[in-house]
Order: structure tokens, then C-alpha cells, then sequence
């Protein structure tokens, strides 16, 4: 621990009880440092490519999560050192940014380390190390949007986007039906995006799972699907042509926010009071009904008596219908939320030609389909699968393809996969160091070096010898100048990633550089670590 | 330099091989346990709960018998919850599906040490399974158009699930009762329509299906005990003191005459409430809620047939068999659709009393009562009859049938190993084991029925290479009959499900390469 004197040669204290912390500094802080974040990016490294395995996690309350997904998986990873939390944070912003590649960002950082920790022992100051990337990483970078290649789709034409989604699924427990998945994410985004402005809304798309049927049940629903019934059994389970009020107020007395007490003492009291609360009652179910609404959905509960009216006047009803859901229904629907009876109007209905009850398997399950809506902003992905944590791992699934259908359709640049695209920088990083002056060309070399991890990882899980295989591509890319070969991870006969139609996203590729890169620095520039020590 | 601690304290991972033989031994620790419940000849379980009162089941089901197992091991967790999901969505073979996936990890397993990577024996899984499919689908019988015939593979189909029951020594009996049951349904996959009552005492053989709806609830003091041609109002309204509801609402009196007149008027207002709903001109009034002494009384002097407090299932039921609708305001007698049925009468079987609507309008619901020597026998009858019923209405809905006791096993066995054989590559090895996997299922049925099995799966295998064969176990016998003239069917919609449940589970549980748990929650203790 650093003991600092004064004049008198009394030792005096810097840290506060510092006998009690550990403290770890200079090249011991970073070679640390390093190890752990090498270690989180060894556990996700073989789940990366078509062949990755899944990891199996079990939460602290026992439930079992299976998934290949690279931020799920640290994120439920229950990390406590400090630089793996970094690690889990570098994944969790790829996902937020892109939501796809979250594995290979880790896989990349994890490398980049690795290199660093060969030039920190050859004497190299981790500054330079730290500069040398980031050059690097600009060459990187920029020779992405060289090969980078445009590509047209329209909505008559899906089939590249299609495409690009396989990709991304190929490497998930559901690539049994990945063309199936691809299509419905890809149709999903077409429907809610704004080719206009280049932009989509996900929070349009509802994704909504059941288990039981098959994967190949899963089906794409213009519409919303909630998991809620009629309030009650009795009422009818389809309505055609609905005129939808949607209300976020309770079928129920109201309820001023300011306290009050309504004291009865006297018989008149207690009977006017009596007939008021009935009318009360009469007056909510009128008010829907005047309007003209033919099926009420309403965020509170409500009383069995006003539950009876309504189906006694007609008016099928469904009640507890969550927030979120309730604002897509309005949105699809093209209805106004309505906070009180009074401000109902006919055209702050929502209108629905189906509105529909469907049970499932022998439980009484049932679910609300509202289909054929006036707006059809907004879509439900309703997935079917053989138990919980599949559905669990085809939602996370499906998430990835529509973040990728989306980064598509803001920007249509793409790279090619397998590990072409990586392979492509780490030549022309490499060709770029040697004419950089100065240390830092070590790092740069380094970083092309490390750059070669991703396809050395895709071969090794799809169990090819990975030394052979990568310097016989990146021969291949050199002689024949196609920077589109990549590891052919499934066997095909090619390694002509464009011929196998293994693409991703421009966006995609040089944000896992950037945010690789950018973690990778501040690692580096981490020369003490003070932690408190057990107890 | 190894890095110390990158988990939480308490966590721990496994990785690799280690990993993978975790999940394995897990998940084949959970298929063997109920290995011994599956045919014919299974055997029970008893299971003895952890809660109060240390209540036990006795059971052959599997869905129930894990259900109530506290499981640690991760892979085990997923081959529990495809029994669980066999169980809400198609009601019965929620042994074999585990069964089926605990046979395809151990051959997996076998390949695994033999070098084999998971995704190849995945891959070849996958093949395999698309051509058992297949080859179901092709083998699939329809009859739906002949109703003779459907009725009959209904029957042949309610006695193959019931033959591995506590049921199975009155199995066509119940058979009957429950083709009778799911045929009144019309259709509809609504279990909820059919009541199962139990009541202790009698035999097995004393069960019936009742056409009407029988309701467990007494009729009140010094009311009628019999009415024909009953006006039923089925409610779900407060019968015990009608509160106000506008929030903030309270009584405050200066003086006790005070109190009187108010209790005066509650009592009014009851009175009011109960002359509205006479004047429905109803003879019989059923409400979910309770009802107190004063009402009842006054619906006992109007001579109205009161029940109280009916489970809400029941009130459905009620509402469904009757065509009446369930009401809780009552202001406009005219409008309210009552409930019909022809008569309503007090019935005993043991000595509880319950009460009889019969004729109802609706034919769509029923009673089956379930007489037997305890409540374990009971619960387990029920369980059986539970799985039956699932299986018919799933079998009402798609009419597709397949024969028993093996058959469709030994058939996909064969369409797989003739595509082992026809597939290159080492992939070709999974598909293999496929079929060794599949070929478990009837080994298992003979040897839990004291068979040769070895003799008998070879003598069926076979015999199933013959164009057109019928062949399958006949554990009565103990040889290989003819599953058709035996009449031994199962739903094809169940065998569907259970393939390619096991299937996903298998190849969820290979492609694990790692298995971290978290530290588990940390429960405060409560001082």
C-alpha cells in the first residue's frame, strides 16, 4: 500500500482505511485487467457463427435461460469483477446501437486485449498501444465502406432483406426454420417502417409467444394479439366491424384524488346515495353505447354489475389490458385513449374489421386477436414453440433479425459475413501499418492480428482447422483481390460469401470495430485498481 | 495469469465436456425415473408432498409426477417443462415425450464420446426427424367422414390412453363415458364443460355420466326439494349486505335510532333487491356469491329454490347447460335471458346430497361422476380421465389416428434407418441413433410389462419391414399382434407432438457447451 511521509518521517494516511483495500498497479493492473476481460470474451467465443453452442444459465431464482445471444448471456451472467462489467456494458451497448453482432463486439475486444498484452510485455507504454488502435481502427473503418456494397429493395422486393436476416438467424437455436422467421421479421419491419424518413419504429412490433404447437406455427399478425379474454364468458368471442372506445378510465364510481369522507346519517342519505351509484353505473354503459362503440377495452377492471351491464346492453367488453398494449391497440386501431367517460366521441373510436377469441391447447387459454385494423402501423409476431425457453430464445431471436431489417432500411450499405469483411480490414490494416512511422505500428500490426480472431473463432466452431483454413482464405482474398471470402462455416463448397448470400450490415461491422476499439482503450488506460477488500 | 473471481461468489460454471455431461446425466436421471410408468404395465409412483400435512399422490402421469419434483439440474428443467407444455396443449404422452428425449440424449451422449460434434448429431436429428414425420403422416388414418368408424377409433383411442391407468380394469367403461362426454361437446375443445365429480365410497364401476349437471351444493332449509320446469336466474351479485361502492363512503351517527333506521334501510334495499329478482318470474336463483339468512328467507317464502355459493366454474357450467345468462344487476326483468331445464331435484349418491338439473336446454355440457374406494384412487381416476378427454377432444379436432402399442415408433424407425443408410457423411450416425431412440419406446413398454423385449423389438422390426404391417406389442399376450384387430389406436395429433417436442428439447439440451449458475437468491430471513 503507498505510504506517503511527512516532513517528520511520520507515515500518514492517503486512503481511507486503506489496510483494508487491495491495490493492484502499473503493469500488474493492466495485465488484470486484461485476463478478466479475455475471460468473458473465452466464454462467448464459442457461440459465435452458424455452429456456435448455447450457453445454459440459471437464474438466482433456478429458472433455466438457454441462448446463444452473446448480451443475454452476460447480462445474465451475474459478473462481479469490474473489467468483465465493462465487457457486459460493450455488449449491451452493441445491442442498444444495432442489437445484433453482440457476441462478436465481445469476441473482438476480448482479442484486441490479448494483443495489447503481448506489446505491454515487449515494453510498449499502453498509450501507444491505445493510439495504435485507434488509427487502426479508422483504417478499419473506412475500408468497411470500401467493400461495403449497396443493395435495392423495395417493398416488392424483400428478398435481399430476407437474406440478410438468414444470416443472423442461421447462427440461433431456430435456424431449423430460419427462411420462415426471416420472412415474418422482414415483413413485420416493412410494414411499420417509414420508408420516407428511413426509419422504424420496433416498439410498433409486438412480439407475443405461447408455448405449445410448433415453431412452424409461428405466424406474423396484421394486428394486435393480447392475452386477455372477454370479461365476460358470456359474451361474444368475435365481432366483426368493431368500433373500438378505448378507455383508461374504471367502469366504477370515481375516485377524487383528494380525500374525502361522504358521511351517511340519515336514511335519505343512504338511499340517495344508493340510486346514485346506480346510475352511475347506467350512465358509463350509455355513454359507450351512444357513441356507437361495439366493443369496449379498458386499462382498469371493472365491477361485476357494470360487467353485467355491459353485457346486457351488448357491449362486449375486455378489461386489465396493460398500458403498452393498450397504446398499440390505439395506434393500430387508429382510436384515441380516452381518460373519461364525458370526452368519449365517435371519432376517437378505433375501428377493427375482426375482433376475435382464440383458445389454445386443453388449458383455457385464451387470446384476443384484433385483426384487419384501419391502421396497419402496428403488428404482432405471435410465436408458438415446444416449451418456455425456446419461445424465450426465438424472441431474443427475432429481435436481433428486425434490429438488423432495421439498421437495413436506414442505411442499405452491407458487408459480406463469415468473417470476410474482418479478414478484408485485417489485410489492409496490415498493409497500412508498414508505412505508419513510429511505435505505434506494433499496434496497429497488432490490431490486424486481432482482427483475424473472428474468422479463427467461426472456423473453429464449425469444427475446421482454423490456422489452415484462415491463411488459405486470406491468401485466396489477396491473389484473387475478392474481399467477399470468408470461412464457409456450413459446409456449402464455396467460400464466396456473396454466392452463399451471407450478409451484414454495414452500420453493424464498424460499430463492433468503434465500440471494440473504444473499450479496449479505456482497459488500457487503467493503471491502478483500488477495490475494498473482503471483510 | 488467472483471473480470480470474475462471478459472484456463489456462482458456478461448467464448460465443455463438463458441462455437457451435467446436462446429460440430468436429463436421462429424469426420463429413467419415469421410465417404469410408461404402458400398459407402467407402474405408479407415489409421491409425498414437502408442504403441510405431507399429502400424497399416487400417479402414473407423467406431466403430474414431475411437475411435483424439485429440480436442480438445468437440463432436467427442460425436459420438465416439455412434459408440463405436453400436458396444457395435448393432455396425454407426457411420459413418452420425455422418455423419447431422454433416449435421444443417450444415444447423443454415445456419439458424443465417440467424437461426434453436437451440431452434426443436431443436423442429423433434424433429418431424421422431418422423415419420421413424414412417414406418420403418409401412415395417418382419416375417418372422419364415416361416423361409425370415427366413433369407434374414438373408443379404441380413449381405452389405449386408459389401458396404462389405475383404470384400465373398466377401461372400456370409461371409454365409453368419455367418447360420450367429448361427443356431446360438439366440437368444441372446452374441457370445462364437462364436470368431474368425486365422491368416495362405491367402486370404480359405480362411475356415470350424467346428461344433466349435477351441482355439490345443498339446497336451503324450507325450500323446495323438487322443481319441475325450472326458471333458473344464475347470478353473480352480493347477497349479503349490498355495500355502497362510491369510495370514501362511511356510516356516521349521533344516536342508536339512527343506526336502527339505517340498518332499516339496508335491510330495505335487500328486500327490494330480492323482490327484483323474483319478479324475473324465476323458481330457482343460484348465486356465486353467498347468500345470507334474511335473503334466503325471503326467497324460501316466495317458494324460490336458492343456492349459494357456487365456484365460479360452476356458475359457467351453469350458465352454458342452462342458456341463461349470468346476471348481477337486475332492473330490467324483461331483457335478462333466465336458464331453463325440466327438472331440478335432490340426489344422493353416497350420502352426500346434491342437487340435479336435468333436461336442460343446452346438451353440450355433462357430469361424470366418479365413485371409487379413496381420495387417491379418486384423484388419480380423475387424472386418467383428464388425459382421455384431452386426447378425444384433440382427436375431434384433427381426426387423424395412428395405430398403438409401437407401431408408429417401429415405423419411423424403419423410414429413419432406410435414410441412415441412404445419407452420407457422418451425420448419418445421428440418424442412426435416431431410430435406436425411437426403437426404446416399445423395448421400454415390454420390459415394464415383463417381456423379452430384445426378442420381441427384433421380431416387430421384422415383422414392420413388410409392406403394410399392423405389427405391435401386445402386452396381454406377450407376443407381436396385430394392432388393428386389437383395436389399439393413438391420436396422431399426440404422436406429432410428442416427436417433435423430445426433438427440440434434445437439441436444446446438445448445443449447451456451458452451464452458469447464478448464486441463488439470498431469502431474508424474517425475524
Amino acid at each position: 500500500m503507498a505510504l506517503a511521509f511527512d516532513e517528520y518521517g511520520r507515515p500518514f494516511i492517503i486512503l481511507k482505511e486503506q489496510e483494508r483495500k487491495s491495490r493492484l498497479r502499473g503493469l500488474d493492473a493492466q495485465k488484470a485487467n486484461i485476463a478478466a476481460g479475455r475471460a468473458v470474451a473465452r466464454i462467448l467465443r464459442t457461440s459465435l457463427g452458424p455452429k456456435g453452442m448455447d450457453k445454459m444459465l440459471q437464474s438466482p431464482d433456478g429458472d433455466v435461460i438457454i441462448t446463444n445471444d452473446g448480451a443475454t448471456i452476460l447480462e445474465q451472467m451475474d459478473v462481479d469483477n469490474q473489467i468483465a462489467k465493462l465487457m457486459v456494458e460493450l455488449s449491451r451497448s452493441q445491442d442498444y446501437e444495432i442489437g445484433d453482432g453482440t457476441t462478436g463486439v465481445v469476441v473482438m475486444a476480448g482479442s484486441l486485449l490479448e494483443q495489447a498484452e503481448k506489446l505491454l510485455e515487449r515494453g510498449i507504454h499502453p498509450l501507444r498501444v491505445a493510439e495504435g488502435y485507434e488509427v487502426a481502427s479508422r483504417i478499419a473503418f473506412d475500408h468497411l465502406e470500401k467493400i461495403s456494397q449497396k443493395f435495392e429493395f423495395g417493398p416488392d422486393n424483400i428478398e435481399p432483406l430476407v437474406q440478410t436476416c438468414m444470416t443472423t438467424l442461421s447462427s440461433k437455436i431456430v435456424n431449423r426454420c430460419k427462411r420462415a422467421l426471416a420472412e415474418i421479421a422482414v415483413k413485420a419491419v416493412l410494414a411499420v417502417a417509414d420508408l420516407e424518413r428511413k426509419d422504424v419504429n420496433l416498439d410498433l412490433i409486438k412480439v407475443e409467444g405461447k408455448v405449445g404447437g410448433k415453431l412452424e406455427d409461428t405466424e406474423l399478425i396484421y394486428g394486435i394479439v393480447v392475452d386477455k379474454d372477454m370479461s365476460h364468458p358470456q359474451m361474444p368471442k368475435r365481432i366483426e366491424d368493431a368500433n373500438i372506445a378505448i378507455l383508461t378510465c374504471p367502469f366504477e364510481p370515481p375516485k377524487p384524488k383528494t380525500k374525502h369522507k361522504v358521511d351517511i346519517d340519515t336514511v335519505e342519505k343512504f338511499q340517495t346515495l344508493r340510486e346514485q351509484e346506480r346510475k352511475y353505473f347506467d350512465d358509463m354503459v350509455q355513454k359507450c353505447k351512444d357513441v356507437g362503440a361495439t366493443l369496449v377495452i379498458c386499462q382498469w377492471g371493472f365491477d361485476d354489475e357494470a360487467n353485467h351491464l355491459l353485457m346486457h346492453r351488448n357491449l362486449p367488453a375486455v378489461r386489465w389490458v396493460g398500458g403498452v398494449e393498450l397504446e398499440l391497440i390505439a395506434i393500430a386501431t387508429g382510436g384515441r385513449i380516452v381518460p373519461r367517460f364525458q370526452e368519449l366521441s365517435p371519432e376517437k373510436l378505433g375501428r377493427a374489421g375482426i375482433v376475435r377469441e382464440k383458445s389454445f391447447g386443453t388449458t383455457k387459454d385464451r387470446m384476443l386477436y384484433i385483426e384487419q385494423c384501419a391502421n396497419s402501423r402496428a403488428v404482432t409476431i405471435f410465436i408458438r414453440g415446444g416449451n418456455k425457453m425456446m419461445i424465450e430464445e426465438t424472441k431474443r431471436s427475432l429481435h436481433d433479425a428486425l434490429c438488423v431489417a432495421r439498421n437495413l432500411i436506414r442505411n442499405n450499405s452491407i458487408v459480406y459475413g463469415g468473417g470476410s469483411a474482418e479478414i478484408s480490414c485485417s489485410v489492409a490494416v496490415e498493409a497500412a501499418a508498414d508505412r505508419h512511422p513510429g511505435v505505434e505500428q506494433y499496434a496497429i500490426r497488432s490490431f490486424a492480428e486481432a482482427l483475424d480472431a473472428i474468422p479463427l473463432a467461426l472456423a473453429e466452431n464449425s469444427g475446421l482447422p482454423p490456422i489452415d483454413t484462415l491463411t488459405a482464405v486470406k491468401a485466396q482474398q489477396i491473389k484473387e483481390n475478392n474481399p467477399f471470402c470468408g470461412i464457409d462455416c456450413n459446409d456449402v463448397g464455396t467460400n464466396d460469401m456473396k454466392e452463399q448470400n451471407v450478409f451484414e450490415t454495414l452500420i453493424g461491422k464498424q460499430q463492433q470495430i468503434l465500440l471494440a476499439t473504444q473499450v479496449v482503450k479505456i482497459i488500457l488506460k487503467i493503471d491502478d485498481v483500488i477495490s475494498p477488500s473482503e471483510y | 495469469m488467472p483471473v480470480e473471481r470474475l462471478l459472484k461468489d456463489d456462482a458456478t460454471e461448467e464448460k465443455g465436456e463438463r458441462a455437457r455431461m451435467a446436462s446429460f446425466v440430468g436429463a436421462m436421471a429424469i426420463a429413467d425415473l419415469v421410465k417404469t410408468t410408461l404402458g400398459p404395465k407402467g407402474m405408479d409412483k407415489i409421491l409425498q408432498s414437502t408442504g403441510r400435512g405431507r399429502n400424497i399422490t399416487v400417479t402414473n402421469d407423467g406431466a403430474t409426477i414431475l411437475k411435483s419434483l424439485h429440480i436442480d439440474n438445468p437440463a432436467a428443467k427442460v425436459l420438465v417443462d416439455i412434459s408440463k407444455v405436453q400436458d396444457d396443449e395435448v393432455g396425454d404422452g407426457t411420459t413418452s415425450v420425455v422418455v423419447l428425449a431422454g433416449e435421444l440424449l443417450r444415444e447423443a451422449e454415445k456419439l458424443v464420446s465417440m467424437k461426434i460434434h453436437p451440431m452434426t448429431i443436431i443436423a442429423g436429428y433434424r433429418m431424421a426427424v422431418e422423415c419420421a414425420r413424414d412417414a406418420l403422416l403418409r401412415k395417418a388414418m382419416d375417418n372422419k367422414q364415416d361416423s361409425e368408424k370415427f366413433r369407434s377409433d374414438l373408443m379404441n383411442i380413449a381405452m389405449t390412453t386408459l389401458s396404462s391407468k389405475i383404470l384400465s380394469q373398466d377401461k372400456e367403461y370409461f371409454a365409453k363415458l368419455a367418447v360420450d362426454a367429448v361427443l356431446r361437446l360438439k366440437g368444441s375443445t372446452n374441457l370445462e364443460a364437462i364436470q368431474i365429480l368425486k365422491k368416495p365410497g362405491g367402486s370404480l364401476g359405480d362411475s356415470f355420466l350424467d346428461e344433466g349437471f349435477i351441482l355439490d351444493k345443498k339446497i336451503g332449509i324450507g325450500q323446495p326439494k323438487r322443481i319441475e320446469n325450472a326458471n333458473i336466474l344464475v347470478a353473480n351479485t352480493a347477497m349479503d349486505t349490498d355495500k355502497v361502492k362510491i369510495y370514501g363512503a362511511r356510516v356516521r351517527v349521533d344516536s342508536m335510532s339512527k343506526v336502527a333506521e339505517i340498518e332499516a334501510a339496508e335491510k330495505q334495499k335487500m328486500r327490494e333487491k330480492v323482490q327484483k329478482i323474483i319478479a324475473h318470474g324465476i323458481n330457482c336463483f343460484i348465486n356465486r356469491q353467498l347468500i345470507y339468512n334474511f335473503p334466503e328467507e325471503l326467497f324460501a317464502d316466495a317458494g324460490i329454490l336458492a343456492i349459494e355459493h357456487a365456484d365460479f366454474e360452476g356458475i359457467e357450467r351453469l350458465a352454458l347447460v342452462t342458456g341463461g345468462e349470468i346476471a348481477s344487476t337486475f332492473d330490467n326483468p324483461e331483457s335478462v335471458k333466465l336458464g331453463h331445464c325440466k327438472l331440478i331435484e335432490e340426489i344422493m349418491i353416497g350420502e352426500d346430497k346434491l342437487i340435479k338439473f336435468s333436461g336442460v336446454e343446452m346438451g353440450q355440457a355433462c357430469t361424470i361422476v366418479l365413485r371409487g374406494a379413496s381420495a387417491h384412487v379418486l384423484d388419480e381416476a380423475e387424472r386418467s380421465l383428464h388425459d382421455a378427454l384431452c386426447v378425444l377432444t384433440q382427436t375431434v379436432a384433427d381426426s387423424r389416428v395412428l395405430l398403438g402399442g409401437g407401431w408408429p415408433e417401429m415405423l419411423m424407425a424403419k423410414e429413419v434407418d432406410e435414410l441412415a443408410r441412404k445419407t452420407p457423411g457422418k451425420r448419418s450416425h445421428a440418424i442412426d441413433a435416431f431410430s435406436r431412440a425411437l426403437q426404446a419406446i416399445p423395448t421400454i413398454i415390454a420390459d415394464n410389462a415383463g417381456l423379452d423385449s430384445a426378442e420381441l423389438v427384433s421380431q416387430l422390426r421384422a415383422e414392420h419391414h413388410k409392406e403394410g404391417s399392423n405389427a405391435g406389442i401386445d402386452v396381454i399376450t406377450g407376443g407381436v399382434g396385430d394392432m388393428q384387430k386389437l383395436g389399439i389406436s393413438e391420436s396422431f395429433k399426440v404422436k406429432q407432438a410428442v416427436l417433435l417436442s423430445a426433438t427440440e428439447a434434445a437439441e436444446m439440451i446438445l448445443r449447451v457447451d456451458e452451464i452458469i449458475t447464478c448464486a441463488p437468491r439470498r431469502r431474508e430471513d424474517r425475524m
